[in-house]
């Protein structure tokens, strides 16, 4: 019988270790050197080629959209009250509706992803279905629920004598809808990747679960919200589809940028033009801001 | 939190925001439902008027795109089976919607064959763009009604009728030529209210009504007609300050001529007459 090599007791532990976790001599220099090697070898053209083509179709037909703008009109168009109304009841109406998503939403995903309950696929593919819905849909399935006649919305009427189409309130929930997977989507993407074991360790402290998600998780998944809540407010903030369908038209009240932009489309295409980059300046503005402050993380 | 903690949420972020992006793409394009409603291979009803013109003596053939005012919709349609049914070999395809989306999409180069505006306003922008093939014809007439829920629940009975309290009302946008007249209509009247919503065209304002949503709309007599049992029509005399004429015209650059042409011709002759008369359009 072969006597296995001797190997100091000490030696051995170390062995087993890395043979199970490869990754444990990985020191952060040992990464960084690993890191700086393979940025040295350039983007391998099967990657670079179809990446600026996919960059060029991005950004072109924002180009024509500087190239086409009357930019002697932009001084009169901002000054227009319409405009000004436009652009407030839009800022205003993705913000509250981003706020109600993050309220709503950050919980479900974490019920999504930390839970276990029968029919969990097929709620994921509910909570998803705003995202594949077409929005005008969308707009007609909230009418057909929260509507003057609709399941919900005919008690709220008869109660209350409060109806939602029409108002600034419906602009914000039809916005909530169609943007509320986007956060849901990222929370839960966020969660998944987080180590369950900080929650564990927390809970092993006596700390309960609730404690556990407020102290430990939440800052965990900081990031993934808050790239969440930028994606659910440009989603809110461009809304057209649901908003025209359940909330209507009216200037001031209900007419968000991109319904003026669609209406100012069929008389003055140019006016469209500018309405649409004041729209974009300002969510460029906005997105470029909050991304110095939250998503520069790591 | 370690270095492994903070690698591990920037990833997270990079997927999230990834994961949006593919969707963004997926979801988003899908907001004019109305683009593509077609006639395209029906067949033609049990009573498809027998006394359609003769087949010309060149055989058109291939697919005729009508752009037509959102408010044609039921009466285009049926006059398209006819069309295809009298001219074996052609298709019809119509695109419904406000006759100044309708312009304003033929200017920017949309292949259409056929515009039949609303109003002579949206004609005339595409005439100016000197994208119609000759003079355009003018083919029906259209008023203002006041849609109302069947049996008028509200009583109305005239525009004064629209500013009691409470009351919603929608409208056409005034870009759009039913909007147009309904000011016009309301400026002749002296009527002021606030109306609950301006809609981006009269079927869109209508079926605000139809969902029980408003309790009124101001909409051409003839989309009243269309909607059957939904929905009664309140004559106003100031009506007749806002009629809209609705001139139809071959374009120059419609990639079928020949069936486009033919189209407008059916449109103008007796058949197309009898179906707007129906309709409720008056002659021109």
């Amino acid at each position: 019988m072969i006597e296995p090599p001797r190997v100091p007791h000490k030696e051995r532990a170390v062995v087993r270790k890395r043979a199970v976790r490869p990754w444990a001599r990985r020191t952060p220099a040992v990464r960084k050197r690993a890191a700086e090697r393979s940025r040295r070898g350039g983007a391998p053209l099967a990657l670079l080629v179809p990446g600026l083509i996919g960059l060029v179709f991005l950004v072109l037909p924002l180009v024509g959209l500087l190239i086409r703008a009357p930019w002697s009109d932009l001084g009169s168009q901002l000054g227009s009250t319409e405009v000004r109304e436009a652009l407030k009841l839009s800022l205003f109406t993705a913000t509250v509706a981003t706020g109600i998503v993050l309220v709503l939403g950050v919980p479900l995903a974490w019920l999504l992803a930390r839970t276990d309950f029968p029919g969990r696929r097929l709620v994921r593919a509910l909570v998803t279905l705003p995202l594949v819905l077409p929005p005008v849909v969308g707009g007609v399935a909230l009418l057909l629920v929260l509507g003057r006649k609709g399941i919900v919305g005919e008690w709220l009427d008869d109660t209350f004598g409060y109806t939602l189409p029409f108002t600034t309130t419906g602009v914000i929930v039809a916005e909530a809808f169609v943007a509320m997977p986007f956060l849901v989507i990222s929370v839960e993407g966020a969660l998944r990747a987080a180590d369950p074991r900080y929650e564990e360790a927390a809970a092993t402290l006596g700390a309960s679960r609730w404690t556990a998600f407020r102290r430990v998780t939440l800052p965990l998944i900081a990031p993934g919200v808050a790239a969440g809540a930028v994606l659910a407010w440009a989603r809110a903030l461009g809304e057209f589809g649901a908003t025209i369908t359940f909330a209507g038209n009216f200037p001031g009240k209900t007419q968000t940028m991109p319904l003026a932009v669609y209406l100012a489309l069929e008389t003055d295409p140019e006016a469209a033009i500018v309405l649409s980059l004041v729209l974009l300046a300002v969510s460029v503005l906005i997105l470029a801001g909050l991304r110095e402050r939250w998503m520069t993380t790591s | 939190m370690g270095a492994v903690g903070t690698v591990r949420a920037g990833r997270a972020v990079s997927a999230a925001l990834l994961a949006g992006a593919l969707i963004t793409l997926a979801g988003c394009g899908s907001d004019d439902d109305k683009d593509d409603k077609k006639v395209g291979g029906a067949t033609p009803p049990a009573g498809a008027n027998a006394s359609a013109p003769a087949a010309d003596a060149k055989q058109l053939k291939g697919t005729v795109n009508v752009f037509a005012a959102a408010s044609l919709t039921e009466t285009f349609s049926a006059l398209g089976r006819q069309f295809e049914a009298a001219h074996p070999g052609v298709t019809v395809k119509f695109n419904y919607l406000g006759s100044s989306a309708l312009a304003a999409s033929i200017n920017q180069g949309a292949p259409a064959d056929v515009f039949a505006s609303a109003d002579e306003k949206n004609m005339k922008l595409v005439t100016d763009a000197k994208n119609a093939d000759g003079t355009p014809t003018a083919f029906a007439k259209n008023t203002l009604q006041i849609a109302v829920a069947p049996g008028n629940p509200k009583n109305i009975k005239s525009l004064a009728d629209l500013k009691q309290n409470g009351l919603k009302v929608a409208q056409c946008a005034p870009q759009v030529p039913c909007g147009a007249a309904a000011k016009t209509a309301l400026d002749a009247s002296g009527v002021k209210f606030t109306p609950a919503t301006l809609e981006q065209d009269v079927k869109a304002a209508l079926t605000k009504l139809t969902l029980g949503e408003v309790d009124a709309a101001l909409v051409y007599r003839t989309d009243v007609k269309a909607a059957g049992a939904k929905a009664v029509g309140v004559d106003f005399p100031e009506s007749a300050q806002a009629v809209n004429t609705y001139p139809i015209v071959p374009l120059a650059k419609a990639p079928n001529a020949d069936a486009a042409k033919a189209f407008v011709a059916f449109v103008l002759s007796e058949p197309g007459r009898t179906a707007l008369t129906a309709a409720g359009f008056q002659a021109p």
